[in-house]
């Protein structure tokens, strides 16, 4: 431990640290790489993030007897798909009306609030008019309030509305995001140059063509982030639909909470399902996660 | 960028001038409009709601003041899921605040495939929580969970992870920090990467060690970024209901409560004895602790870090 944070003491005295994309202050001067010690740390890191997938993958290959064996397998067993058939076809579980929700839903959410927070920020960062500064500040004050303070009148309402059991309940509180105005403000002031705006109003342009030409196209990188960003936290949300949704019209969140909920738990049928359900997210950060990532380096905030 | 000159008068010129005093209402205020309806009219009818019996099946309610408070209050519950939800927010933050300093640091490095190691750290991020509780609850089963045996492997007695109650916030915490570790490691590496490098070399002449350096210059620099970790995750900790609602197969936070928190005992009100106005009543205090630990929070991290000079 001594003898490697030396290493490693020794190894930041020679170099600088690498460049970021997001401050053109730092830059990178080829030097010495960090030692094992700091690859080693993050080598057990990384497992430490997908070990548990790996245990739900041994259990849900398994059988109901997988978990109490005491000389359990290191290797998987073969019953993976079988398990997942089981959950699959589970008549309580409505797992394919509930993959379709999630999609479904998240995928709306996420186009409507990259829909609304451009044009809101377009609003707040590019134009002029009265009001404006508070305006925007309330935006990111509402940011605080805990989704706890409005769910009781939100099921009242949506109860009134004939809207509970719905999926429409859960995508209309979540068309619009103060954080992703924000987010969008931020991004477009400085993505767009004030003179390309006043150019296209020279040219006759009207307001809302001059968005559609300029502002949309520039805000093209941010606003892939924040759909990412919008549709990974509106497939993971559990709690308001946890209370507004049927549970024969679940999203997938839900669905899982009622594998557990059967009297006898088989967890090799549990954590394939879990699995099962969490494979279109892995898919997609596999493809997006280096995006992912940078949005968070540029200073995302929890959704 | 000016309001442009007509240089035509009539109805085209006028209906311009129109849609460039009007169109940045129109474009903010889808936001205003459905935050009216599902963000603010709901938060003040809380209030209202919290001062009523509500009746759900006639759909009204009858004024009776500070009742719901004072008997929510009196609930020894709520004492306990306070307890619970501080001693999980706690443990799930401290450690993780630590943690995820150390590892941006290491990751603060020239290294190789460092968008690996960045992905790396971020994929539990992506998992449902309820998916995570379910893998965590197995893990920390009592009887055939994984650490258990492991536990029993090295000669150690078994931990009760769902009777004894700080065993069962260990537990939880332990899935909070699983998921959101890396997202915080992202943002505080952003932050630490944009500590202007002549910092270290000046340090480094002055004849600053490694760790002098991170004391002296990486903590004070992370400091406003430090304080917004801070602030959403105590945010987000004070109100965590996935985790302990997935924990057992009953969803009620244990038989004697031992991990019921605030959202969960919120929930088994409202939606378990269909009692709204005390449900209101409990959201309600939820608010205010959210504010007061936030405000809280924020003058620890500030006293905490300080910084000397002016760094940033």
């Amino acid at each position: 431990m001594t003898t490697a944070t030396r290493t490693t003491a020794r190894d930041r005295s020679t170099t600088t640290a690498p460049t970021s994309p997001a401050s053109p202050r730092t830059r990178r001067v080829r030097g010495t790489r960090p030692g094992w010690f700091v690859y080693g740390c993050l080598g057990l890191v990384l497992a430490g993030s997908v070990f548990p997938f790996y245990w739900s993958f041994l259990i849900g290959s398994g059988d109901a007897y997988t978990l109490r064996d005491p000389h359990m397998s290191w290797i998987p067993g073969g019953n993976f798909i079988a398990n997942a058939l089981t959950v699959v076809n589970d008549p309580a579980l409505n797992f394919w009306k509930a993959l379709w929700n999630s999609v479904f839903t998240s995928a709306l959410i996420a186009l409507s609030v990259v829909f609304f927070s451009t044009l809101a920020g377009w609003a707040f960062a590019k134009l002029r008019f009265r009001g404006r500064g508070w305006l925007l500040a309330f935006v990111v004050g509402t940011m605080a309030v805990p989704t706890q303070l409005g769910v009781v009148p939100l099921y009242v309402l949506f109860n009134e509305l004939g809207w509970t059991g719905k999926t429409g309940a859960i995508i209309v509180p979540a068309l619009v995001s103060a954080f992703g105005v924000f987010w969008m403000t931020q991004y477009l002031q400085q993505a767009v140059p004030d003179e390309l705006i006043e150019a296209a109003r020279m040219d006759g342009a009207s307001s809302f063509r001059t968005f559609w030409t300029i502002g949309l196209p520039a805000a093209r990188p941010a606003a892939s982030m924040l759909g990412l960003f919008t549709f990974v936290s509106a497939w993971n949300n559990f709690f308001w639909p946890f209370i507004v949704l049927d549970r024969q019209d679940p999203t997938l969140p839900v669905a899982l909470s009622l594998l557990q909920s059967n009297h006898f738990v088989d967890y090799s049928i549990v954590l394939a399902g879990v699995l099962l359900s969490t494979i279109p997210l892995l898919i997609l950060f596999a493809g997006a996660g280096k995006q992912l990532v940078s949005g968070i380096m540029q200073g995302a905030v929890k959704g | 960028m000016t309001t442009a000159t007509p240089r035509r008068f009539g109805f085209g010129a006028r209906l311009s001038r129109w849609d460039l005093k009007l169109s940045p209402y129109l474009y903010i205020s889808p936001f205003f409009l459905l935050f009216l309806v599902v963000g603010l009219f709901p938060i003040a009818y809380t209030a209202v709601i919290s001062f009523m019996d509500w009746d759900q099946v006639r759909g009204k309610g009858t004024w009776i003041g500070f009742d719901q408070y004072a008997y929510v209050l009196g609930q020894p519950k709520f004492w306990i899921a306070l307890r619970n939800t501080f001693s999980i927010f706690l443990l799930s933050s401290v450690p993780q605040m630590v943690f995820a300093v150390f590892l941006a640091a290491l990751l603060d490095q020239n290294l190789r495939a460092k968008t690996f190691w960045r992905m790396g750290v971020l994929l539990p991020y992506v998992v449902a929580p309820v998916a995570v509780a379910l893998i965590f609850s197995n893990l920390f089963g009592d009887r055939y969970g994984l650490v258990n045996t492991a536990l029993q492997g090295i000669g150690l007695e078994p931990i009760p992870w769902h009777t004894n109650a700080f065993a069962s916030h260990i537990a939880i915490a332990t899935m909070v920090n699983f998921r959101w570790t890396g997202y915080n490691t992202l943002i505080l590496l952003a932050a630490m990467q944009a500590i202007p490098r002549d910092y270290y070399e000046a340090a480094t002449v002055d004849g600053a060690g490694r760790f002098r350096q991170f004391f002296a210059i990486t903590l004070p620099s992370l400091r406003p970024t430090l304080i917004f970790v801070v602030i959403t995750s105590t945010i987000g900790g004070l109100q965590i209901f996935d985790e302990p609602r997935m924990y057992d197969q009953y969803g009620t936070g244990g038989s004697n409560s031992q991990w019921l928190t605030i959202s969960l005992y919120l929930y088994n009100i409202g939606w378990g004895e269909w009692n709204f106005g005390r449900a209101a009543a409990l959201a309600w205090l939820l608010f205010l602790i959210v504010l007061v630990i936030g405000a809280i929070n924020m003058l620890i991290t500030r006293a905490l870090v300080r910084t000397d000079g002016d760094q940033r």
